[in-house]
């Protein structure tokens, strides 16, 4: 037991929650209209309340629980049973048990939370919730546990995956693409663009992303020292070359640089370097952030209107796209000089990391699309996964939630 | 009576105010609008999506005044906020039925000032 490790990755928890409430919450919050902002903060709110208990109750043993054919964990952890304040060696052997587990529960909350830029301002809240339950369950923790828990058979194949570019990101965003589709465009998109309601929501929740994200991505070193040191080093990095990047490449493109592509390209730089944090150097991390900007403002700004479908928040154009480069970029940039757990990419002479990294990359794409088609269906069957036009029109907050976020007359 | 409708540039709205009170015309509503004119708006960008010419900010004013308050109002209007260029505005003057103080219930011009 090391107290300096345990202490660093408490604190690391406290900043990967404050990821999805305030940040996440805000970010998307001020991009939806004024009539449905109270229903994205909602969302976020409560899905840090029903994934934590989720969680506690048999999540975490799903997820990291002693393995069963690299597929799943068994339930011998169910409420918490023998996670306590003994390390689990497996993980780590310098902190707590209990202490690697809610560190990894705020991962588990934030993922689902990230598919709410798909379906903002058109899911009907019941459905919400039933949907993210079983998401969570069905896809995310079964994820988790194929490439981060002992035994998961990403793991023993050997991806390389630091903080979550493909257990979270990647998953998160195909999944947002899938329920984009499935859901279809809200009322009256493509008429007319739909402006975001409080760009300032949106700054201030991208730079507490930013602040966060170094507890998210530092944090995974699961200890307080240089490891911890380049994730956290190379996650500024790419998240300054990307935000520079995507403002530089708008102002070309259109005449204007924007602080929404400032923020959005701060946001692609974090997801790019996730999965690459802790395997790569603070240069390489500079050039993940440059790639990803360009790919994603192209993914978001060209050819999303291109192909009409109505991801209203990008969720996957800046996660799952930002997530499926930094999964390949580790396969290219990783280096044993950096951290001598993980293998060399390609660039340093290993083709087979990068082989290692697309496979990986390509069946969490088909399990994750795969699964939120089915779970879509079901509940879609059930309750409906979309409110009624009417209401739609009125805004979630009146008809969901009934309140509204701003006094027009007092 | 009449209804003296300005749509003005929000920035003038205080060198207005100023012409106005100069010639005893001190009542007045006053609301934020959006608006174009025949120089349209500015594009907006998000993230890619360009909307042209979205609608710009203007400032409205609702004044009613008697018969020989018109050309007094509508000079000072004019006068505070003229800058010559496009974006200045319109006024409008529309019949007024009529015209109630709710405190007292007095009707007519004698409500007005």
């Amino acid at each position: 037991m090391n107290s300096g490790d345990t202490a660093w990755v408490l604190m690391a928890s406290a900043l990967v929650l404050l990821m999805t409430i305030p940040g996440l919450a805000f970010f998307y919050g001020g991009l939806v209209r004024r009539k449905n902002v109270l229903s994205i903060l909602m969302q976020c709110f409560i899905i840090v309340c029903v994934i934590s208990l989720q969680w506690m109750l048999f999540g975490y043993s799903l997820a990291f629980g002693p393995d069963f054919h690299g597929i799943i964990g068994k339930l011998d952890w169910i409420g918490l049973a023998g996670v306590g304040a003994t390390p689990n060696p497996d993980y780590t052997k310098t902190i707590p048990h209990s202490v690697f587990m809610i560190f990894q529960a705020m991962f588990a909350i934030i993922t689902p939370a990230l598919i709410i830029g798909a379906y903002a301002e058109r899911v009907k809240f019941s459905a919400f919730l039933v949907f993210t339950l079983l998401w969570t369950t069905f896809v995310y923790d079964p994820l988790a546990h194929w490439v981060w828990g002992v035994g998961g058979w990403m793991r023993t194949l050997g991806a390389l995956d630091f903080a979550g570019g493909i257990v979270v990101h990647v998953s998160s965003g195909i999944s947002a693409l899938v329920l984009a589709l499935l859901l279809g465009k809200r009322v009256g998109y493509n008429h007319r663009p739909i402006r975001p309601h409080n760009l300032p929501f949106t700054v201030l929740g991208a730079a507490l992303l930013w602040f966060g994200w170094f507890g998210f991505n530092a944090g995974s070193a699961l200890a307080a020292d240089g490891l911890a040191a380049n994730a956290f080093i190379t996650t500024h990095i790419a998240t300054a070359a990307a935000g520079l990047t995507w403002a530089l490449v708008e102002w070309w493109h259109n005449g204007s640089p924007t602080i929404l592509g400032a923020a959005t390209g701060a946001v692609a730089g974090l997801v790019a370097v996730t999965p690459a944090c802790g395997f790569v150097n603070p240069m390489n991390a500079m050039f993940i952030g440059m790639i990803v900007a360009v790919i994603c403002y192209i993914a978001v700004a060209i050819i999303k209107g291109k192909l009409g479908y109505d991801d209203s928040l990008d969720a996957f154009g800046v996660h799952g796209v930002g997530g499926a480069v930094g999964t390949i970029a580790t396969g290219f940039f990783a280096e044993k000089a950096i951290n001598a757990a993980g293998t060399d990419g390609l660039l340093f002479g290993n083709a087979h990391q990068l082989y290692v990294q697309s496979l990986s990359l390509i069946v969490t794409v088909a399990f994750a699309a795969i699964m939120t088609f089915v779970i879509f269906k079901i509940v879609d069957v059930i309750i409906g996964m979309r409110v009624e036009e009417h209401n739609e029109i009125v805004g979630l907050d009146l008809t969901q939630q009934s309140e509204a976020a701003y006094t027009v007359i007092e | 009576m009449k209804l003296v409708i300005a749509i003005i540039q929000p920035h003038k709205l205080e060198a207005v105010k100023r012409e106005l009170e100069a010639v005893d015309v001190n009542l007045m509503t006053v609301t934020n609008v959006l608006g174009q004119g025949r120089q349209k708006g500015l594009t907006e960008i998000y993230r890619g999506a360009k909307e042209a010419g979205g609608l710009l900010n203007k400032v409205r004013l609702d004044i009613a005044v008697n018969e020989d308050f018109v050309e007094p109002t509508i000079k000072a209007i004019t006068k505070g906020a003229h800058t010559g260029g496009v974006g200045d505005g319109k006024i409008f003057v529309v019949e007024l039925a009529e015209c109630i103080r709710i405190s007292s219930g007095e009707c007519g011009g004698g409500a007005i000032g």
